[in-house]
């Protein structure tokens, strides 16, 4: 436990009742809301925990470690006078910590006096610069029809057995700053990477700890695990402690953060189980009502700020409870994160790598990100007009299924050959295919010119006269 | 200015106990610790109080001393208004950014409308007039262009004894001095104004002339009135910002009031950025010059996101006063409904659906009822139009925000999930879509164009049900299966969804088009059906039609036609006519 937060305080020994990770704590004067306590156990072994509500005499504390081994005699709980506060600063990128910010990977405390507030402070909507700059993820599902930018937040939903880890990691790897197709490449500038788990199995863990060492980027990636079998609570706080450095990184260091929070599902079921424990009223799914405003606080913690070079960009991932997209969780991180990356399950199965499903992903900030003199003039029709064609496919799937391929006519035909394409030559990759902006235009293009030209009314005439490469002659 | 009231005896998130109570009234606004946070009393009982906090609460000790102020939550009203940026319970956030830095901190104190600035003022009244609540004393520029009318409060009335000539003074220096009974009082440009309570009016007026938006699915199908109110519900990424973004823009209402009630940050930074650089095409001006904005994001305290629906419609309503039309947008109202949810919560309420408070409706009918076209107290006439955002967890729009707000609107915009994966923008679906004013502003287009909106806008509506029937029937047999006729009626539709009903925000020519313009589209569609049908009922195969080559003209004319050139139209019209000619004419024998 970090030693260096400990300044006095008032003691109380005796809890009045302990239930759960939720205990009341009688007799203390002048608590403050949210204050962080010390709680030593009959055996003299240390806990943290936080004051959730105080009354007059009276404050419930909620212990970060459970309260296994805890008894009404034999506890005394120490006030300390404080909110949550994290040590930040530049070293801690290439370290490993718990859930509460204290190093688990043997090495000393990060040597600092810059101690950060974990809740952090909600950014003045005036003070903000509003994202333009592309990441070239090298994805063509993410870079070609749903761009990401620097200071997005742009959540992949996945479920179960799917491969959402190795997405994130490639992303991490190939990330760079996106240049206008055409432009030279240059050495991108690289992104320091701040890694929350929160209540994964450590294999998870590893996997992105080794994917991190293959690239070379162990060095700039700060690590704050809450493993499956940590304790549930302490997962309320492992986001808010990798954004607080995240922010001090961005914002006081001018460095370009990208930030991955795996799993938040789990974050959301710890944030249930406190709130059941504390008997409030549920809303959804017994999810507390607040959990719009609670995921919120993590979520907006991204972007860029006019008195900072750097920015934050959130990768959260989550996986769907029964893959369904409109259980609490995903649907409210929807609500508040610009956009989804919706993995699916069918082009999983067929083998499909990223199984990037489409239709239902979205990246709100685009548009604003590309185009002329971004990426290219033709990319915002050109995204429309696949993502139409796609989207016409499914119809044409549908009715084939029930009339038969052979019935469709002519130009279905043509939408079920597209479809095929684009699933197997734009949005399958492999996992260590990066492509430039320019490859992933022109494996649209070659793949629009498989449809007639009368189909493509969303890009303009001169697009057509220019990229496409079908042998329609018809009009 | 206040004194001490009572003491803090229980903090939970934003909901604190306090003894007490004997000294405050209930929803008078306290300030609640050493910091002096702004908090309002919303429940008394025995001796204690219970108040919620507008500002994060932690570290917040109990023993901590309350003071009240006497007064009700309040805005402030006067010029200097338009253009700002505030948060829910009306800080102005640019001036918290410049004393704060970046990130909001707690106990900012600052004055809504600047104190320093001077305004240039011309009276309108003079010494001996007999004035009422609501009378204009005087005119002071708030823009170059805009006139603020300073009104009298509507609780005042007397007669005037001094005027101040004109000139440049600021919000607090006395323009003029009433006679109230024996006393005497000095009048400002400033006034202040409880925001639970709704500023009176002498009457409702009847809402029939449309809020033209220029987006063709509402102004054309879904007309909203000045002085109505309409709901937007969608689930996440259906383009429900998109579209309170387009209104906001293009709406011809005179003041535009944007409450961005527990959404993203940057969303609002894009409206602070985009705004000052758009031109309003009817003044001329920049677009920031008409709007206010409130923005009280996801992550700012959850009860001052409660509040900031009070501030922005008060605001809306001193604007209507002066006689302006006013539009305001508020996005999102489910979030809003969530914050009083959390409150409640946090009171231990008893819930009714969902957990949402039992006084969840009546508080919906509240702010939705306070959208109106009225005959002001200095008799000009005004409106509020209110244009609400829901978002309905998981798109299930059988949800109680959902459901109640249909019972307080008359203009509904479904907006539809699977449209907004075809990429059909706006993605909002015209078979549940519906507004009751249609009837109410059909005059007005007849006046306007000269022509049968409302006849040509049913027609379109039918033939677009009549393709969901038949669209039922394709995915089960094919379009093969059916008459030519009704595959016609395909036709037209496609024409009708991707000439009319989408439409690009982002897209110069296509992001507002003018009422001449839609229905001169609306009309060419239906013309291209008629002649259309005439020719496959004599026989001939309809992809004969389909291959025409003025379909894609007709497809494409949103995006190339602008709102001047509307003689084009006619030109399409001269290649419909020359085209479908040559086909009735294989036909006809």
């Amino acid at each position: 436990m970090s030693d260096v937060t400990v300044q006095g305080g008032q003691e109380v020994v005796g809890v009045s009742r302990i239930e759960g990770p939720i205990m009341v704590v009688e007799g203390g004067t002048n608590v403050s809301y949210d204050e962080v306590v010390e709680i030593k156990d009959g055996r003299g072994n240390l806990r943290r925990g936080r004051v959730l509500e105080v009354g007059e005499g009276f404050a419930v504390v909620q212990v970060f470690a459970g309260s296994t081994g805890l008894s009404i005699d034999g506890t005394s709980v120490r006030f300390l006078g404080t909110t949550l506060h994290i040590p930040v600063a530049e070293e801690m990128l290439g370290r490993i910590f718990d859930g509460l910010g204290t190093p688990i990977d043997g090495g000393p405390e990060p040597l600092t006096d810059r101690y950060a507030d974990v809740n952090g402070q909600p950014i003045n909507p005036t003070a903000r610069i509003y994202p333009r700059d592309y990441i070239q993820t090298g994805i063509s599902t993410i870079d070609g029809v749903n761009t990401l930018l620097r200071g997005q937040k742009l959540p992949l939903f996945s479920g179960a057995g799917m491969p959402h880890d190795q997405l994130a990691a490639q992303i991490v790897r190939q990330a760079t700053l996106g240049k206008e197709a055409g432009a030279p490449q240059t050495e991108g500038e690289e992104f320091a990477i701040v890694f929350a788990a929160m209540g994964v199995k450590n294999d998870v863990a590893d996997y992105f700890r080794r994917s991190f060492t293959e690239s070379g980027a162990l060095t700039r990636v700060a690590m704050f695990l809450n493993l499956a079998d940590d304790p549930p609570v302490e997962r309320v706080v492992t986001p808010r402690a990798a954004l607080t450095l995240a922010e001090y990184l961005a914002y006081e260091r001018d460095m370009h953060v990208l930030v991955v929070l795996t799993d938040m599902t789990n974050y959301g079921e710890a944030l249930r189980q406190i709130s059941n424990v504390r008997g409030e009223v549920p809303s959804r799914k017994g999810y507390p009502g607040y959990l719009y405003s609670d995921l919120a606080s993590l979520y907006e913690r991204t972007g860029r700020i006019r008195t900072s070079k750097g920015s934050i960009t959130q990768i959260p991932i989550l996986t769907m409870p029964n893959d369904d997209i409109t259980h609490p969780m995903p649907d409210l991180t929807g609500y508040i994160t610009e956009g989804q990356i919706v993995l699916g399950r069918e082009l999983n199965f067929a083998g499909v790598y990223p199984p990037v499903a489409v239709l239902p992903s979205l990246s709100r900030l685009m548009k604003d990100g590309i185009g002329k003199g971004r990426t290219r003039d033709d990319h915002p029709r050109w995204g429309a007009q696949l993502y139409a064609g796609y989207a016409k496919t499914q119809d044409v799937r549908a009715l084939a299924s029930v009339i038969g391929e052979e019935e469709l006519s002519e130009v279905d035909q043509k939408y079920l050959k597209f479809g095929r394409a684009f699933e197997r030559e734009f949005v399958n990759q492999s996992f260590t295919e990066n492509r430039t902006i320019e490859r992933t235009l022109e494996i649209g293009w070659k793949l629009l010119s498989m449809l007639p030209k009368s189909e493509l009314t969303r890009v303009n005439l001169d697009e057509i006269e220019k990229y496409y490469k079908g042998d329609d002659a018809t009009n | 200015m206040s004194d001490e009231v009572g003491k803090i005896t229980w903090i939970s998130g934003p909901v604190v106990r306090a003894r007490g109570s004997r000294k405050v009234g209930m929803l008078e606004l306290v300030e609640v610790g050493t910091e002096r946070l702004v908090g309002e009393v919303i429940g008394l009982k025995g001796d204690q109080m219970t108040v919620q906090v507008y500002e994060e609460t932690a570290g917040m000790q109990t023993g901590a001393p309350i003071y009240g102020t006497g007064l009700p939550l309040s805005v402030e009203l006067g010029p200097g208004l338009i253009q700002s940026i505030y948060d829910g319970v009306q800080r102005p956030l640019p001036l918290i950014e410049e004393a704060m830095g970046s990130f909001i901190n707690r106990g900012a104190r600052f004055d809504s409308i600047s104190r320093e600035k001077k305004w240039k003022y011309t009276p309108q009244v003079k010494v001996g007039d007999e004035v009422k609540g609501g009378a204009i004393l005087g005119v002071a520029m708030e823009t170059d262009t805009f006139e603020h009318r300073v009104m009298l409060n509507p609780d005042d009335s007397g007669t005037i004894t001094w005027v101040a000539p004109a000139g440049e003074y600021t919000v607090t220096e006395p323009i003029a001095k009433l006679k109230m009974g024996k006393e005497e009082k000095t009048l400002t440009m400033l006034q202040r104004w409880p925001v639970r309570r709704a500023r009176p009016f002498v009457n409702r007026r009847g809402a029939n002339i449309p809020l033209i938006t220029g987006q063709r699915i509402l102004d054309t199908f879904f007309p909203v009135a000045k002085g109505g109110a309409a709901g937007i519900p969608g689930p996440f990424g259906s383009g429900k910002t998109v579209t309170q973004h387009s209104i906001a823009k293009w709406a011809d209402a005179e003041v535009i009031v944007y409450i961005g009630c527990g959404e993203r940050g940057n969303e609002m930074t894009e409206v602070l950025q985009e705004f000052p650089h758009l031109i309003d095409p009817r003044s001329g001006r920049p677009l920031m010059e008409r709007t206010v904005l409130i923005a009280n994001t996801s992550n700012m305290p959850v009860a001052a996101r409660e509040a900031s629906i009070y501030t922005g419609i008060t605001i809306a309503e001193y604007y209507r006063d002066m006689g302006y039309h006013v539009a305001l947008m508020a996005d999102s109202t489910s979030r809003w409904a969530e914050a009083l949810r959390e409150v409640s919560g946090r009171l231990e309420e008893m819930p009714a659906e969902e957990g949402y408070p039992a006084y969840l409706a009546g508080r919906l009918a509240e702010f939705y009822e306070r959208a109106g076209y009225v005959n002001n107290l200095n008799g000009s006439q005004g409106s509020v139009s209110i244009v609400g955002a829901v978002s309905p967890p998981g798109g299930d729009f059988s949800e109680p925000v959902t459901q109640h707000t249909k019972r307080f609107i008359r203009c509904f915009w479904a907006l539809d999930k699977s449209l907004a994966s075809a990429r059909h923008f706006p993605a909002i679906n015209w078979l549940d879509s519906y507004s009751e004013y249609l009837e109410d502003v059909a005059s007005w287009w007849r006046e306007k164009t000269g022509k049968d909106w409302l006849g040509m806008r049913n027609r379109a509506m039918e033939l677009l049900s009549e393709e969901s029937r038949l669209s039922q029937i394709v995915k089960l047999v094919g379009p093969d299966a059916l008459p030519f006729t009704e595959r016609m009626v395909l036709e037209t539709t496609r024409l009708i969804r991707e000439g009319i009903l989408q439409q690009n925000a982002t897209e110069a020519v296509d992001a507002y088009s003018s009422i001449e313009k839609q229905i001169r589209m609306l009309e060419l569609v239906l013309y291209f059906h008629d002649r259309g049908m005439a020719i496959v009922k004599r026989g001939a195969p309809i992809s004969l039609i389909h291959d025409l080559p003025v379909v894609d003209r007709i497809i494409r004319a949103k995006s190339t036609v602008t709102n001047e050139e509307l003689h084009k139209f006619e030109e399409i019209q001269k290649e419909i006519d020359e085209q479908m000619g040559q086909l009735d004419a294989e036909y006809r024998s």
